[in-house]
């Protein structure tokens, strides 16, 4: 029972951060290759505040707020660079972020930060978790429909007409990116205090990758694709343990064999069979 | 003197990067592909290299093995993964490629074992050099030798030789370079064979440098490459090798300076981070 719940904790967590990550690349258009950091910013920040006897509910407010002021900042940075230059800072943010905590003996280094206070079973987090997702998925459909996605919707099309016909789109921007990155930080702090122990490695490149791929597998800018994807690639590792030496590999070829076939994940496949799109 | 030395040092790490960021480059100025599998590339030939310099004694064929696989596999990749998808977001490719990447890399831990394999005998590796005080081994000296070699001889080739102009022609306009009777399909597979095979010799001579090739050996210097790419103004040759050599010196100090405060990996991209910021489009301008 407790396998089932911590599967079913992590596949919410991953609905999480797929759909924060969604809101940024999906809906506004920015491609980010560093959102393991954000999740670890609010993982670290959230094990800090619980470690020195902070009440719970507010260790986890201070995970969203530390990884959301973050994505604030490095939304600046995307109001300053496009595209693919994009892409490359948000990967660099990533390692200078794992490059900064393996360094500071505050922050644990490499040990990271164990006995991280508990306050709830298995049961109390599965529920967190799969209530943040639920949030999060009406979110993401309620944003979808608003003024605001029509906005994101633009800005990730052209951005130069976009701000032709008056749309904000610095605006817009740091707003996809508080979004997204802050429910990051709160599917971290959720993670660190159910594991009760963080470390680096948990938040390095492959694991922005991993949460790139639930949202390209699921197919991009489609919040029920998203879930999909993210529920899936959660799952399928555990179904297949007996493969457990070929992960990686079968991974990549996965990830290669989806943009190969159906670059538009999921929601391209539903649309091509029914002809609708997947909201 | 101290400060000379971390120069050097930085240097011969900045040729190393060279070797890797060219063919990244060559690939995005032709395809605005962000080509992170060319790791792949570099550690496919680290290890025929190692394999056939363990097998036959004899570094020069290790290196002829190592460039020929090395150049094929890379316009296989081509072939195979990127053809398809060109007309795609450009994400696609770029995942595609980190699949590729991730794959492989296990790929090479299933074949090759995931501790590392070392070159049962490396002349290079202990054999010194010394000028003006500031010491050098051998290797040390081939990879800038190397360097210097390979990246004149593909500027001659860009700039004297028919395939060269074709080549420009074709990064400049396709469709143009089409019209007037260039193969855009041979400039393609030409780009990816001398992008891979550069990647291949830079493998050989990683591994003899660190007398270890081991699977993930590609990955964090294809991460740093893209780093060096993006410095240089994507597509911007000359961009790329300034690019390379201010990050092998700024890492060389970085590490003295910044050691308590971040680790290596990180200061390229906090270097990165910070010369975007000033500078949006790169070192020296966009090419485009």
């Amino acid at each position: 029972m407790d396998y089932y719940l911590s599967v079913a904790t992590f596949a919410a967590l991953n609905v999480v951060l797929a759909l924060g990550l969604n809101m940024i690349s999906g809906f506004c258009g920015q491609v980010s290759l560093g959102h393991a950091a954000f999740y670890g910013l609010g993982a670290y920040a959230a094990a800090l505040c619980s470690v020195a006897g902070m009440p719970f509910v507010l260790s986890v407010l201070v995970g969203v707020v530390v990884a959301g002021a973050f994505g604030v900042v490095v939304g600046f940075a995307a109001l300053r660079v496009r595209d693919d230059f994009l892409a490359i800072v948000t990967m660099g943010v990533g390692f200078l972020f794992l490059g900064v905590v393996r360094k500071q003996a505050w922050l644990g280094a490499e040990m990271g930060i164990a006995r991280i206070p508990s306050p709830m079973g298995k049961g109390g987090y599965a529920l967190m978790a799969i209530g943040a997702a639920i949030a999060l998925v009406l979110l993401s459909l309620h944003v979808r429909r608003s003024w605001m996605g029509r906005a994101f919707d633009a800005v990730a099309q052209d951005e130069d007409a976009a701000r032709t016909i008056g749309v904000d789109v610095a605006g817009y921007k740091t707003v996809a990116f508080l979004l997204g990155t802050a429910s990051a930080g709160l599917a971290g702090a959720i993670y660190a205090h159910m594991t009760q122990l963080i470390v680096p490695d948990a938040f390095n490149f492959i694991q922005s990758i991993t949460i790139l791929a639930m949202v390209v597998v699921g197919g991009i800018g489609s919040t029920l694709g998203v879930v999909l994807g993210a529920v899936l690639l959660t799952v399928m590792p555990e179904l297949f343990r007996f493969i457990n030496d070929y992960k990686l590999l079968v991974y990549g070829a996965l990830l290669l064999l989806v943009m190969r076939f159906s670059p538009e994940g999921f929601a391209g496949l539903y649309r091509r069979v029914t002809g609708r799109r997947l909201a | 003197m101290y400060y000379v030395e971390l120069l050097v040092i930085g240097l011969v790490w900045g040729c190393t990067y060279a070797l890797m960021a060219l063919g990244l480059t060559l690939v995005y100025g032709l395809l605005r592909i962000l080509h992170v599998a060319q790791a792949t590339v570099f550690t496919l030939g680290a290890y025929i290299g190692l394999l056939v310099a363990n097998r036959t004694d004899s570094l020069p064929l290790a290196f002829v093995a190592a460039t020929l696989s090395a150049g094929l596999l890379g316009p296989l990749i081509y072939r195979l993964v990127y053809e398809p998808i060109l007309d795609k977001p450009p994400f696609v490719a770029l995942v595609a490629s980190i699949g590729v990447l991730i794959g492989m890399e296990d790929g090479f831990r299933l074949i090759f074992g995931p501790y590392g394999l070392s070159f049962d005998d490396n002349p290079w590796f202990t054999a010194t050099w010394s000028l003006g005080g500031i010491t050098l081994n051998l290797v040390q000296i081939w990879m800038v030798a190397a360097a210097v070699v390979l990246l004149s001889a593909f500027a001659l080739f860009a700039a004297r030789t028919r395939a060269g102009v074709a080549w420009r022609a074709t990064v400049s306009d396709p469709v143009i370079a089409q019209n007037f009777g260039v193969s855009v399909m041979r400039v393609r597979y030409l780009n990816f064979f001398i992008a891979s095979a550069l990647a291949g010799i830079g493998g050989v001579l990683v591994g003899l440098l660190n007398n270890l090739v081991e699977p993930a050996m590609g990955s964090v210097i294809s991460y740093k490459g893209l780093a060096i790419i993006v410095l240089g103004g994507l597509g911007n040759v000359p961009g790329t090798l300034v690019a390379s050599l201010a990050l092998g010196v700024v890492e060389s100090f970085g590490s003295v300076f910044l050691d308590k405060v971040l680790d290596r990996d990180a200061m390229a991209f906090l270097f990165l981070i910070v010369v975007l910021m000033v500078r949006p489009k790169g070192l020296l301008g966009g090419a485009h």
